[in-house]
């Protein structure tokens, strides 16, 4: 029996799909068997980030309306053969996706993979909350910034009182996942700290995610930062996540300045 | 760091490239969405008029390059519906 992960936030533009497709292929790169299935429909995007986008045949819709099998829908990637992608529907209505429907695919999802991650839209309508509903651990995406620790908030309390398990009296596991960290604006008392973030949310934290370039880099290229620029400081902070995730005790890095004056130099160059 | 810095990284031309194949074929599938669920069921009607396969052993995958897409349908006949429709 797999676990089932959501990637939230309420927020738009904090980093949920680049989380899940980074967590997603770091837990597949140590042999997990993955299932990442994309909430947001109408505004698909998970697929695109996995490269992807050329092979999508039928989506999360016409499994649930029963047009294809949900073994037609999946999509293999193709670095990891281990790591599936269910994609969202691009052009159909969003009340195709039924809380039955929903149900019936994440239950069949749950016994075949290790891990299924809900990619979860912006906002707190019907996407949000269907892709939560079903959830055994949840991994909430905050900048450090006002308006995103406050949407988290609102979140957690949903994930507290609106999904399946909470209903059940059995809560979900919550983590934070700190992304677009800059640890020189922190520094200088410009950014929220991790301190803040964590003493307003009170949820553990699962990593800090430093603003990087190579985030961009690994969406241009249709690549999981995990597997596009492994080595970058980003990739590292998600494997590490990953890691937790599994239950790993794994060392919390916090991001710092000290990259010294010649790295600061160097990366605006390049 | 060094190497890094030397290793060319321009990664938006592959970034655009990308986003213009998927647009363009976006655009085309408007209006007309279940294309492809339209030709896999009459495909499907036709191979069924003359031997019955079971739908879990359909595999339909798409590819879409700039000029054209292309749909691979891999249908399963089991050997015993081939002797069976001989016979």
């Amino acid at each position: 029996m797999g676990t089932v992960l959501v990637v939230t936030s309420g927020k738009g533009g904090v980093g949920k799909t680049t989380s899940t497709a980074a967590l997603g292929a770091a837990l597949a790169k140590g042999g997990q068997k993955v299932a990442l299935v994309d909430f947001d429909v109408g505004l698909r995007n998970l697929d695109l980030i996995l490269g992807a986008e050329r092979r999508v045949v039928f989506d999360f819709i016409n499994v649930i309306q029963g047009q294809a099998q949900l073994t037609q829908a999946l999509i293999r990637d193709k670095r990891l053969e281990s790591l599936f992608l269910l994609p969202a529907s691009q052009t159909r209505d969003k009340d195709a996706l039924t809380e039955e429907g929903v149900d019936e695919v994440i239950s069949s999802l749950r016994e075949v993979f290790d891990w299924v991650i809900c990619d979860s839209p912006a906002g707190i309508e019907r996407g949000a909350m269907l892709a939560m509903r079903h959830a055994d651990m949840a991994v909430v995406v905050t900048n450090p910034e006002v308006s995103s620790v406050r949407d988290s908030d609102r979140i957690i309390g949903m994930l507290d009182s609106k999904t399946a398990r909470a209903e059940r009296g059995d809560p979900i596991k919550k983590h934070v996942l700190i992304t677009r960290y800059d640890a020189a604006r922190a520094q200088r008392g410009e950014m929220l700290s991790i301190e803040d973030v964590l003493d307003i949310l009170s949820l553990p934290l699962l990593g800090i995610v430093p603003e990087s370039q190579s985030v961009l880099q690994a969406s241009n290229l249709g690549s999981p930062i995990t597997l596009a620029e492994p080595d970058s400081s980003a990739a590292m902070a998600y494997a590490d996540a990953a890691r937790r995730l599994k239950g790993e005790k794994v060392p919390m890095t916090i991001p710092s300045t000290k990259k010294g004056l010649f790295g600061g130099l160097f990366r605006r160059a390049a | 760091m060094m190497l890094r810095f030397f290793r060319p990284r321009r990664s938006a031309p592959i970034a655009r490239e990308r986003l213009k194949v998927l647009l363009e074929h976006e655009h085309a599938e408007l209006g007309k969405p279940d294309l492809v669920v339209a030709l896999r069921e009459e495909i499907l009607a036709v191979i069924h008029k003359h031997v019955s396969v079971e739908p879990e052993n359909v595999r339909v995958t798409a590819d879409r390059t700039e000029k054209m897409s292309t749909l691979t349908v891999d249908i399963e006949i089991p050997l015993a519906t081939l002797k069976a429709a001989a016979a």
